[in-house]
């Protein structure tokens, strides 16, 4: 087996502007926080982000790294909304496919099987559809002849997740209570990568979790970046809990230029 | 009857303060639910659906707020990450309680933004479920201010979709659209009316019919003499005040 450490830079070498990213997690909970900051530092730019987005989505639109985000929400969860990218999105000039949070999943799953959409009904009768005017409705073929929305295929031209543990060879574990929808972002994307808390050899991954923890196999992985506390300041259980007090002064560090230098003097340099 | 620290006499109705009266009020939306995923979105939705389980709603599935489905002693009994979350939204098999930053009379809700979607005065949460909730599953809504900020002639983002939207799309794209009851701090407000547009189904003890009609940005359907919301019985305020709420969290969402 290939053995597929690699750093944070090389991660960002492989990363072009103007590329389309997508970005593991949910919300303020087990983000590839180390892999984000790793782009904050870099001259990367014109970004298309697809999140469940939280600090991440936050961080990147505050550094003006972003073009156009496609999401579901972003949220911090112990507080309900990101200043950075309310900031943002108020400024104007932020493009944003704001989908719901299933037809987003939809997305990346059809990009994922290679498929050019997937149908579904949600999305029908609301704004979705007016405020992503490329969005289409299909008719099914069958008899029921149901008008659905047919979601397109949201292909990812590079995903990064953070996983608790993996192998070097990219077989990667979840051991917290919920894997989101880390495999389909790996799944939609032509370069994958990873950033865990702890590599370890493939034999002990089963000392810690069960089978159904091991939801990524190292044939949806390019890259492993062993990164302990990569998902700081947000959850990443059970290794550690979000941190809150860092979360908190993220939020109000928003509103003051002084307060946010120092900052991200603290949490990006 | 004593008052706790910070309580007004004024709401008081049978012993009930106000706050009771809309947990109960928001538990009865889950009446003849069954075996459904009950979501609540909020403190006092919470309270709601956990009094309607240990009450007349006993088969109610509800998640410990993270990724288990928790039973009413607070076993976990099942797995329930997001990817299962939005099947069950699709199956149909859920009644979701959402807040609405704005709603109109067609029970059309606004939870992304207020002002131009292209450059908000305000962003708030964004699409999160509403679209996929409000057409596959019943909804309700919990709206803790009742304003004419919040009830407002016109959305200014379709999140949650109305009755005039999902009628739009035809009866058969619209049949699992159900909005059961928006509950306020002032009245519970359903849809059962010929055209489907919200109607005063009943005022909270001590709100008088103008109280509502002033602090509501659309005409609204009502028919004389409007109904009062039922108190919560002795066991229903037994079991918030001892066993479900015994801290009075609930209070805290309503300012009335």
């Amino acid at each position: 087996m290939k053995d597929k450490r690699i750093g944070a830079e090389d991660v960002v070498a492989e990363l072009r502007s103007g590329m389309t990213l997508g970005i593991g997690g949910w919300g303020s909970r087990r983000k590839p926080m180390s892999l984000v900051r790793a782009i904050l530092r870099s001259p990367l730019t014109d970004l298309t982000v697809v999140a469940y987005g939280g600090p991440d989505v936050g961080l990147l639109c505050a550094a003006g790294k972003v073009r156009k985000l496609i999401t579901g929400f972003v949220s911090l969860d112990s507080i309900a909304l990101d200043p950075c990218y309310r900031a943002a999105r108020q400024r104007g000039g932020l493009e944003v496919r704001e989908y719901d949070e299933g037809m987003l999943q939809w997305g990346l799953y059809a990009a994922s099987l290679r498929l050019p959409f997937l149908p579904t009904r949600a999305g029908l009768g609301s704004d979705v559809l007016t405020l992503c005017p490329e969005l289409r409705t299909v008719r099914s073929p069958y008899d029921d002849g149901d008008e659905l929305v047919a979601v397109p295929a949201i292909e990812l031209d590079a995903a990064i997740c953070h996983l608790n543990r993996a192998d070097a060879a990219g077989n990667a574990q979840f051991l917290g209570p919920d894997l989101y929808f880390d495999d389909l972002f790996l799944g939609a994307a032509k370069r994958r990568f990873i950033s865990v808390e702890r590599v370890v050899p493939t034999a002990e991954l089963l000392a810690a979790g069960s089978v159904h923890t091991l939801r990524i196999h190292r044939g949806m992985v390019d890259g492993v970046v062993e990164a302990p506390r990569g998902a700081h300041f947000t959850e990443c259980p059970p290794d550690y809990g979000r941190d809150e007090e860092l979360q908190a002064r993220y939020a109000a560090a928003a509103a003051d230029p002084a307060a946010w230098n120092a900052f991200l003097q603290e949490y990006v340099a | 009857m004593t008052l706790r620290p910070g309580e007004d006499a004024s709401l008081r109705a049978g012993g009930a303060t106000r706050h009771e009266v809309c947990a109960v009020a928001l538990a009865d939306a889950f009446r003849g639910d069954g075996e459904i995923l009950a979501s609540p979105i909020g403190v006092l939705p919470g309270i709601a659906a956990r009094l309607a389980r240990a009450t007349f709603a006993p088969d109610l599935l509800m998640s410990d707020g993270v990724a288990a489905l928790v039973n009413i002693d607070g076993a976990v009994e099942g797995w329930l990450p997001y990817r299962t979350v939005f099947d069950v939204v699709w199956s149909g098999r859920r009644h979701v309680i959402m807040g609405a930053s704005q709603i109109d009379r067609h029970g059309n809700q606004n939870i992304a933004c207020i002002g131009d979607p292209q450059k908000p005065k305000a962003q708030l949460l964004g699409m999160r479920g509403a679209p996929g909730n409000t057409i596959n599953h019943t909804t309700s809504y919990w709206i803790p201010s009742h304003s004419r900020r919040s009830f407002v002639p016109k959305v200014d983002v379709v999140t949650g979709v109305g009755y005039d939207r999902a009628a739009a799309l035809g009866a058969r794209a619209a049949r699992f659209h159900e909005i059961r009851r928006v509950v306020t701090d002032l009245a519970v407000l359903d849809f059962a009316t010929p055209d489907h547009a919200m109607r005063l189904a009943s005022l909270h003890p001590g709100v008088t019919l103008a109280d509502v009609i002033e602090k509501t940005g659309f005409p609204l359907s009502f028919v004389e003499p409007v109904a009062t919301t039922r108190a919560p019985t002795d066991v229903e305020l037994d079991l918030l005040r001892r066993v479900i709420d015994p801290r009075g969290v609930g209070a805290r969402e309503v300012s009335a």
